[in-house]
């Protein structure tokens, strides 16, 4: 057990460190040159002062130092929680600004990811071998699982938010109220919060069911299904052992998928400009900000890998068969 | 009299047509018996055993009656069926490796599963049995992915006869098994019929060597029909349809150089039952077919209770 997570974390610590200087690479090597960008919007006409603001700014950015000394410092700095300082709204650190994003973020993918999950799980499941619903609504979830996330998105918000008027279409709160614990700012948010969600709970939805449907054909056919049904089981006693069986594969689904849906909850963000990392990383890329970009890629690749160990350390209390390889089998 | 067939025909719905799989079988076994059933693949021993207790969606019931115990099973209704299967009509599958939930421990699936119908699980009963069969009880707290495939067999048999049903059908159950594991189980075989636990056994097999050990009865088959039906030792001595005699002339024997002698198979290959041909079924094949063959030979009693079907034996 112990060999099994320390290979884990091994592994997922490497994962981390190519993650982590790829991102310091993309920002450096991509075409434009923030500091002129920056000494551009001040408006100085005069060389001179712009020569002196260009020196302040690649001094204080450490662009002035060899690229290898940037990726040193670079590393010494993050392990001290310093992402630097944002170039978008200079002078606030970056890690504030994505602090202040990320609840956003998480607020929508954790709901969207675990209840499309459980609740396509469920659908599909009870859908397989069930001619009606099987031949109605799983071609729904076909036509779901086929659309783009913001491609939904902006069904949705011209839908229900343009047309009949029902949910606000852009940001995460009124642009009349201030952030605070008040019932009425928390339904507004929860009013803002309900289209982002729909889109990609949806989309979502739609993958898992069909997955689980055809996971479950496949259990229902298989040895141990028509040895029990041979002995007269109940098909409750079949389809239960099924459906547990069937959830293995799906959960390794979920571990695999997780990238992808960070991936829509990013461009949903952007569709609703909700004020989560999406709608953050936006900005940055706009506004040439390589340290924010940095600093919100660096919390996305940690989301995931985090969540990937969770589903690790899952998937080892939910099938006997990882647990019994990890502790070699008795004869 | 535990088991009583009649004129029974199971066919495959297909799309080209139905194969005629089970085409009028008609026999009966005696309280106590062990029956062997032996013939090629595509013959209809499994489509027999399948129709005893469950059918798959591709099966039907044409006609004919298969009586236990003087009850008529409902073969054709998979739900009213259900209250046989299990306290009646038992079955160790082919695949028994891969019979048991992988994700269960055995113990606990099996408690499952009794309690699903209506049973208690006897634990001392349960452990008496399985010490028959050389099992430590220990596997009852195991996943089956750790057992040996000869354990999981032996499991699976301990399984299916834990009600004592009245008829256990034992389908290729050595097929996937070494020489010496075979000798066990079939012994194990015996031992459950001899302890009461099961009353009649339908052996179903293509290898009529080791068929001949066990059972006391042996049926061949030949593409959906019976040929012969005859205790073990005359069919084993004196064969009288010439499919059982070809049979028996392919198996190896020991002592015998086949580099110098080639092992004589039966030429030819079953007829395809999609659309079998009149007649004996055996007629393209019969190293001794006449005329009258393509009359269809009944089904005679040569001798006491050795039933043939052909003409000229």
């Amino acid at each position: 057990m112990r060999r099994y997570f320390g290979r884990k974390l091994l592994v997922y610590g490497l994962t981390f460190f190519v993650a982590v200087t790829v991102n310091w690479m993309i920002p450096r090597f991509m075409p434009g040159d923030p500091v002129s960008s920056m000494v551009a919007r001040t408006g100085a006409s005069n060389p001179a002062a712009a020569e002196t603001m260009r020196v302040y700014y690649t001094n204080l950015f450490g662009f002035d130092q060899p690229l290898w000394k940037q990726y040193v410092n670079f590393w010494a700095a993050l392990f001290q929680g310093d992402f630097g300082i944002s170039i978008w709204v200079f002078p606030t650190p970056v890690s504030e600004v994505i602090l202040g994003a990320v609840p956003y973020t998480l607020g929508l993918m954790i709901p969207s990811v675990l209840l499309s999950w459980v609740v396509g799980n469920w659908f599909g499941a009870y859908a397989a071998r069930r001619k009606v619903l099987d031949n109605t609504l799983l071609p729904v979830g076909y036509v779901l699982t086929a659309m783009p996330y913001m491609w939904l998105a902006v069904l949705l918000a011209w839908g229900l938010g343009v047309v009949a008027g029902w949910f606000p279409v852009a940001g995460g709160y009124s642009f009349s109220m201030q952030p605070s614990w008040s019932w009425d700012f928390i339904l507004d948010l929860l009013h803002h919060w309900v289209l982002p969600f729909s889109s990609l709970f949806l989309v979502a939805l739609g993958g898992w069911a069909i997955g689980m449907r055809n996971m479950i054909i496949y259990e229902l056919e298989s040895d141990y299904s028509n040895y029990l049904a041979a002995l007269g089981a109940p098909q409750r006693l079949i389809r239960r052992y099924a459906f547990r069986n069937a959830v293995l594969p799906q959960i390794t689904g979920l571990a695999l998928q997780l990238g992808v849906l960070v991936a829509g909850a990013l461009v949903t963000e952007i569709v609703f400009s909700y004020p989560g990392l999406g709608s953050l990383i936006l900005k940055a890329i706009q506004n040439q900000d390589f340290f924010l970009l940095q600093g919100a890629f660096l919390f996305i690749v940690l989301g995931v890998l985090i969540a990937n160990f969770i589903i690790d350390i899952v998937y080892v209390v939910v099938d006997p068969r990882t647990r019994a390889g990890m502790a070699g089998a008795a004869a | 009299m535990s088991l009583q067939v009649d004129d029974l025909r199971v066919y495959y719905r297909t799309l080209k047509g139905d194969v005629k799989a089970l085409d009028g079988v008609s026999f009966s076994m005696e309280d106590g018996e062990i029956l062997g059933l032996a013939g090629e693949s595509g013959c209809g021993k499994t489509t027999l055993g399948k129709s005893l207790i469950r059918m798959d969606g591709r099966m039907r019931h044409i006609g004919g009656t298969v009586e236990l115990d003087g009850r008529e099973l409902p073969i054709g209704d998979d739900r009213r069926m259900n209250d046989f299967r299990f306290r009646e009509v038992s079955l160790i599958p082919q695949y028994s490796m891969s019979a048991m939930n992988p994700t269960r421990k055995i113990g606990r699936m099996v408690r499952e599963l009794l309690r699903s119908r209506g049973a208690t699980l006897d634990l001392d009963e349960l452990e008496s049995r399985l010490s028959l069969v050389e099992l430590p009880h220990a596997v009852l707290d195991r996943y089956p992915i750790e057992l040996s495939g000869g354990m999981k067999q032996r499991m699976v048999m301990v399984i299916s006869t834990l009600l004592d049903p009245s008829l256990l059908i034992a389908d290729e159950v050595t097929s996937a098994l070494d020489v010496s594991t075979q000798k066990a189980v079939a012994r194990a075989l015996i031992g459950f019929r001899d302890a009461g636990f099961v009353k009649s056994m339908i052996f179903v097999t293509h290898d009529l060597a080791l068929t001949s050990h066990i059972a006391d009865t042996i049926m061949v088959m030949y593409a959906g029909k019976l040929a012969e039906k005859a205790p073990a030792t005359a069919i084993v001595k004196k064969p009288r349809h010439p499919y059982t005699k070809l049979l028996l002339d392919s198996l190896p024997e020991v002592g015998v150089r086949y580099t110098d002698k080639r092992l004589a198979g039966i030429a030819g290959s079953p007829p395809s039952l999609l659309d079998p041909p009149a007649g004996c079924r055996f007629r393209d094949r019969c190293p001794i077919a006449g005329e009258e063959c393509a009359q269809e030979p009944p089904m005679a009693e040569i001798e006491p209770n050795h039933f043939v079907a052909c003409w000229k034996a």
